[in-house]
């Protein structure tokens, strides 16, 4: 078990007049190699789920373990734990700061301590990886670039440092069909290449279907449900309940559901709702030439 | 992290404190203030705290939230209290190589420390218990008869009003950008006085960057509403003096009283001759 969640509470402000339980009660497990989507409308506590994972936020009582050690006991160093688990943040455009785009991806690298030739060798293979001319960009003022291109930039800024464990809130928000499409096939890349564990937040549902093994719904602060995508999705009424949508083609046969048409509840992609139209089609036929 | 600093902030609530008018609340803590350096002696510290008891109570604000409030300057109220305690001249008490404890040292740095606390709490219990936006206006109001002499208080106060505003926009940016730094190794923990300062940078510029940005976009969108500075705005909620006004204004100049009469050494004498009666009896 790679990492190991038991029981996390967590509340922020607390004592305040207007302290709010962003976490309660949560528990799973993720194995090495795993790829994870996070779900939950807006304020169900996504984003602070993840930032326990790295350490950036305390629990108020529970243990998440990583490899067997509990990163929530004071002993641990912070620095291994970042080492190990990148995280990268909701619009992470925002964190930008050196006056090269070389500079900014070195920041991390360079915290880690690591050798100038290693450094240049990781913050050319990270532009590189997240679709970006290093010739071209690698001088530039990160703040002269569009907004996709930052945000590839900043997530270069966290791959550079080789985590174990890769993080992304959100990381396709508001950006072009394009980069959308660059950044995921970029994170199956990570994912492939390094059997890195990857945990994803994102609202996109057929990102989510289509990409992941492993998904977890979170709803205002608890952990609803866990499963293959076949599994969550096939609850369509429940998802929709909790204020979730479904993937397009799961959607598709849900609404033709609706309708009365008598489709199958487990298909999550076009193929597969393809095949399952034709079944259907295949059917009727019989039933006129009978 | 950041975000636990309470001063300057709002403790919601609906106590009769909460609803009076904000300038009779602006008032009382000037009156309070001043009152603080008429204070001759442990009377008038009763009379203070006393008063500082009631309204805590009546508002219904913590005490812990208050006192947490106090954190960030507790490095300058110890400073006070020391220098105090060593610096004033008169009989020696004890004596620690060339340092020497006074009698009135220790009475004056006792004195000073306590009048400090009283004045942050008193004025924290302002912001704590008035919306900023009534403050602002209380402000505004109060200021307003010096319009006659070009000061622009509108402006003023919607500087104020912006600038309370995004306090907390500002912390939650910081926050948010400190962890972001932290999750690429960033350390602002560690390290002497230059690294420290070298490793604010990585906060600092997006810091200044997201703030110009919110300012722009907030001119952007009040442009858009087509807001033009003070003359002629009149007020969504108009502030209007009402019954409790009056009484709390009654209160302040009890309270006012209170502190002069003792100011004068009468309350003293006065409390000094009961205390007499009573052993008498
Ligand atoms: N720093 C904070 N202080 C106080 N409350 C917070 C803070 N950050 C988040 N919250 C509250 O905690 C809850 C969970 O927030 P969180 O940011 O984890 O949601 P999310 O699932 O990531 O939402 P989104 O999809 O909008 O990013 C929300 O109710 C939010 O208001
Ligand atoms: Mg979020």
């Amino acid at each position: 078990m790679q990492i190991q969640v038991k029981n996390l509470y967590h509340i922020y402000s607390e004592g305040m007049p207007y302290e709010s339980v962003s976490l309660e009660d949560v528990s799973f497990e993720i194995e090495k190699g795993e790829f994870v989507g996070v779900i939950g409308h807006t304020g169900s506590g996504k984003s602070t789920l993840i930032q326990h994972l790295n350490g950036l936020l305390k629990p108020k009582s529970g243990q998440i373990l990583i490899d067997g050690i509990d990163i929530t006991s004071g002993e641990v160093k912070m620095s291994d734990i970042r080492r190990r688990i990148g995280l990268v943040f909701q619009y992470p455009e925002y964190q930008l700061f050196e006056e090269t785009v070389h500079k900014d991806v070195a920041f991390g690298p360079m915290n880690l301590g690591l050798s100038q030739e290693e450094i240049d060798i990781r913050v050319k293979k990270a532009i590189e990886l997240v679709g970006l001319n290093y010739d071209e960009i690698g001088q530039r003022s990160p703040f002269e670039l569009s907004g996709g291109q930052k945000r590839r930039i900043a997530i270069a800024g966290v791959i550079a440092m080789e985590p174990e464990i890769l993080i992304l809130d959100e990381p396709i928000a508001g950006l072009d069909p394009k980069s959308h499409a660059d950044i995921l096939e970029m994170i199956k890349v990570i994912h492939s290449v390094n059997n890195t564990t990857i945990i994803i937040v994102s609202h996109n549902m057929g990102d989510i279907a289509r990409l992941t093994n492993k998904i977890l719904v979170l709803d205002s602060g608890k952990l609803v449900m866990v499963g293959t995508p076949a599994e969550v999705f096939s609850q369509a009424d429940y998802i929709e309940s909790l204020g979730l949508g479904l993937p397009p083609s799961a959607h598709l046969m849900n609404e033709l559901r609706k309708r009365g048409v008598p489709v199958s509840r487990d298909i999550l992609n076009i193929d597969e709702a393809e095949e399952e139209l034709y079944r259907l089609l295949k059917q009727i036929e019989g039933k006129i030439d009978a | 992290m950041i975000r636990d600093i309470t001063l300057g902030q709002y403790y919601p609530g609906d106590s009769w404190f909460h609803r009076l008018d904000a300038r009779v609340k602006i008032i009382w803590t000037f009156i309070y203030i001043v009152s603080l350096f008429l204070i001759r002696d442990f009377w008038g510290y009763v009379i203070v705290l006393v008063t500082l008891a009631l309204i805590i109570g009546i508002s219904r604000v913590p005490l812990n939230f208050i006192l947490k409030g106090l954190k960030p300057i507790f490095l300058i109220i110890i400073f006070t209290f020391v220098i105090n305690m060593f610096m004033t001249k008169g009989t020696p008490l004890i004596e620690i190589g060339f340092l020497t404890i006074t009698k009135e040292g220790l009475r004056n740095a006792f004195f000073m420390g306590t009048r400090l606390v009283l004045l942050i709490i008193g004025s924290s219990i302002l912001t704590l218990i008035t919306k900023p936006i009534q403050l602002t206006d209380g402000i505004e109001k109060l200021l307003s008869p010096l319009q006659k002499f070009g000061l622009p208080s509108h402006e003023l106060a919607m500087m104020m009003t912006i600038a309370l505003r995004f306090i907390p926009t500002l912390l939650e940016e910081t926050d948010k950008i400190m962890k972001a730094q932290m999750a690429r190794g960033a350390d602002f923990e560690s390290g002497n006085i230059m690294r420290r300062a070298k490793s604010l940078i990585p906060l600092l510029v997006p810091l200044f960057i997201s703030a110009f940005r919110i300012a722009q976009d907030l001119a952007m969108a009040m442009e858009a509403r087509c807001y033009r500075g003070g003359s002629h705005r009149t007020r969504m909620n108009g502030m209007r003096l009402r019954k409790r006004d009056g009484v709390a204004a009654l209160l302040i100049i009890l309270y006012l009283t209170l502190i002069i009469v003792q100011a004068q050494g009468i309350l003293s004498l006065l409390m000094m001759s009961v205390i007499q009666l009573i052993q008498a009896a």
